[in-house]
């Protein structure tokens, strides 16, 4: 057991740093919310993108540099303690490109993470649905068989970035009327500004349209944007679910950075002891987070696969988010009110962590059933 | 970087569970309870022949060198398993003797509480010393800068434990004046690390048992016609037990390899309150028959609380942790 990186991944962890001392905006840009953030973020991009530092884990041919998963986390390091801007590419290159790697053709890696790792093409996903949320197989946006493609029609919600994204993913039902819900769902990738795409964007707590509702009427899809094959679509969006996803959704590194933020804050604040307990608790759960990563890699990287233990990593993470924030906010005392603070974004924020991405309850029905062992059953 | 046990680390946990398994510590630490030593003793030697107490003893003493993961590994599994005895004290005076730089002490008690053939303990900073009745060495830190280093001959009467099988006493300073200078303060020093270290390890286990027995429980226990723990009141508990407790083991085990002070203090706080939140959890979903006694589940249950709090009380490390200690 060895928790000190080889000499080559020091090199690479120096190369990083240098690269973003001398590249991340001394001011942070707008909220990538907003329309101007969110063209503030692409354009962010671009800038890592032009010395490939924006997709570091993936093969040099789609931009990537192709380091392993160590060290794309000594990466995550140095970008958030350099803090640098929010990755408004996140979704697609957390949810998207794993399941392209996993399951798309090569033309379809070729066609579509080269402009995804430069941020000219941002994508949103579209999963929910109004009446499918925790139930997301329960989902009933269909997908019709057409000429040399697919027809979509329904409604999807919850869509992250699809307030300015350009192209979004889902499930849709492609053959009703099978014996079990997840059975007939097809991968679609589809293009919000298509005809029949009506995208309108939902005000979050604080207002910013970090979502939206997609109301698809007859949107033709060609089927070389068909992700896997047509009926398989729950088994391909689920198999990188709990892999290197379940990894890299959250990196260690933003909760380092956070973490330490918050002990400088606690520092400037005049070290209010009543308050120390909760720094501390900040502290051990960021380097808690880190080590249970670096463990969950190390396996990966010996050929172990990450299956339920994922649903471990969103529970803590997430509630570690809001515990960490909040704690910001005592120490704000009252300015821990003005939503133009710097923990006032991340606050509202992290409020989300527990309801996306899975919710917290399933994900303890997960933990519960498959890691326990416990019956089945939701009562 | 490989945060992962090896294939060697994997099999020495596996074989100390399995004798542990096999070994009835829960009879053995009711047993240590009533004052009756004679099975926790027999247990002792089992284990110190898997290796267990040469991990703080270094070579030149008879010892495996000195090995904080298999500690760890070791405390663990002494934790899950209920084992009686004072064997974080013995590890912390193991600690403590060889790092004297003086070698009378070392040579006379080293080798044996090595073997397993001598159990010692250790006074910590509340002034209590574990099963100092039962100690063959009961060794108290004193003076004002913690500089003098005592070999007891008297422990005083037992104070009572929450935890019947934890013999506390609080013995004074005074017998045979072993060692003097700043080298016991630092040695004490160390000692009081491992000694953190190796409960943290110990919580874990207690937590991990309370866990593991609350989950056969509450499969077994029907009502309303199902098995309590289809309940999703009773599933997500335990889900987050599992989530305290397996988000504290990366940091005991980060600790071992570091033994920096602050790793030592995370690995503390974290390990002691997943185990204290497991027994909460263990004592709710078991239910009235938790709150007994006579159900096994005590020995863990009433464990938690004391190993949060010794050798280092979650106060004291989260102080340490923000740099005001």
């Amino acid at each position: 057991m060895d928790l000190t990186h080889d000499a080559e991944t020091e090199a690479f962890r120096d190369e990083a740093r240098a690269w973003l001392a001398a590249h991340v905006p001394p001011t942070p840009p707008p909220s990538l919310e907003t329309r101007e953030g969110f063209a503030a973020h692409r354009a962010w991009e671009a800038e890592l993108a032009a010395d490939r530092w924006s997709v570091v884990s993936w093969p040099e041919p789609y931009g990537g540099r192709g380091v392993d998963i160590l060290r794309w986390l000594v990466f995550e390091e140095e970008y958030y303690a350099a803090g640098a801007p929010g990755r408004v590419s996140q979704n697609g290159i957390s949810l998207l490109a794993p399941t392209l790697f996993d399951h798309g053709t090569e033309e379809q890696r070729a066609r579509v993470l080269p402009p995804m790792a430069r941020g000219e093409v941002i994508w949103a996903q579209a999963w929910s649905e109004p009446a499918s949320g925790s139930d997301l197989a329960s989902l009933r946006s269909r997908a019709v068989r057409t000429d040399g493609g697919w027809l979509l029609s329904g409604q999807k919600t919850w869509s992250s970035r699809a307030a300015f994204a350009d192209r979004a993913f889902g499930l849709f039902r492609s053959e009703p009327g099978l014996d079990r819900p997840h059975l007939g769902l097809t991968y679609l990738m589809f293009d919000l500004r298509a005809p029949g795409v009506t995208v309108r964007p939902i005000g979050r707590l604080d207002g910013k349209p970090a979502f939206a509702e997609l109301f698809l009427d007859e949107v033709f899809v060609p089927d070389e944007d068909v992700v896997g094959a047509p009926g398989e679509g729950w088994r391909v969006a689920m198999s990188t679910a709990g892999n290197e996803r379940g990894l890299t959704l959250r990196s260690p590194g933003r909760f380092l950075a956070s973490a330490c933020r918050l002990a400088a804050l606690w520092d400037s604040a005049g070290r209010d002891r009543a308050l120390a307990d909760r720094v501390a608790d900040a502290l051990i759960g960021a380097r808690a987070y880190q080590l249970f990563t670096y463990a969950g890699a190390s396996r990966f990287a010996a050929g172990g696969v990450i299956g339920a233990e994922s649903s471990l990593n969103k529970v803590f993470w997430s509630e570690y988010d809001i515990a960490l924030h909040e704690t910001a906010l005592d120490l704000l005392g009252p300015d821990a009110e003005r939503a133009d603070g710097p923990w006032a974004e991340g606050w509202v924020f992290s409020l989300a962590g527990p309801i996306y991405a899975g919710t917290n309850e399933i994900q303890r029905d997960i933990i519960a059933e498959r890691l326990l062992g416990l019956p089945k059953g939701r009562r | 970087m490989r945060f992962l046990l090896d294939a060697e680390q994997r099999e020495f946990a596996r074989t100390l569970e399995a004798l542990l398994a096999a070994a009835d510590a829960p009879s053995a630490a009711r047993a240590w309870a009533r004052g009756d030593h004679a099975p926790g003793r027999a247990l002792w030697d089992r284990f110190a022949k898997a290796g267990v107490f040469a991990l703080a003893v270094p070579d030149e003493s008879e010892g495996a060198g000195r090995l904080p993961l298999e500690l760890t590994l070791a405390f663990e599994a002494l934790g899950r398993h209920a084992v009686p005895g004072p064997a974080v004290e013995t590890v912390a005076a193991s600690v403590l003797l060889a790092g004297l730089g003086d070698a009378a002490p070392a040579q006379a008690w080293l080798p044996r509480l090595a073997s397993g053939g001598a159990l010692a303990t250790l006074r910590g900073d509340g002034g209590y010393a574990l099963d100092a009745d039962v100690a063959d060495a009961v060794l108290v830190v004193a003076g004002d800068t913690g500089e003098e280093l005592w070999l007891v001959d008297e422990p005083g009467p037992a104070v009572p434990s929450h935890d019947p099988v934890r013999r506390l006493f609080a013995p004074a300073a005074r017998g045979d004046l072993l060692a003097r200078g700043p080298h016991v303060a630092a040695a004490a020093g160390e000692a009081r690390a491992w000694a953190a270290l190796a409960t943290a390890a110990q919580a874990l286990g207690v937590g991990r048992a309370l866990l593991d027995r609350t989950v056969a429980y509450v499969r077994e226990r029907r009502q309303f016609g199902v098995a309590v723990g289809s309940f999703q009141a009773v599933k997500h508990r335990l889900a987050d037990v599992l989530v305290a407790l397996e988000f504290a083991r990366p940091l005991v085990h980060a600790a071992a390899l570091s033994l920096d002070p602050v790793d030592i203090a995370m690995a503390k706080v974290a390990s002691g309150e997943a185990a204290c939140a497991s027994a909460r959890a263990a004592l709710q979903l078991h239910g009235a028959i938790g709150y007994t006694d006579e159900l096994e589940l005590s020995l863990w249950l009433r464990k938690a609380r004391p190993l949060r709090d010794a050798w280092g009380t979650p106060a004291s490390c989260r102080a340490r942790i923000v740099g005001a200690s």
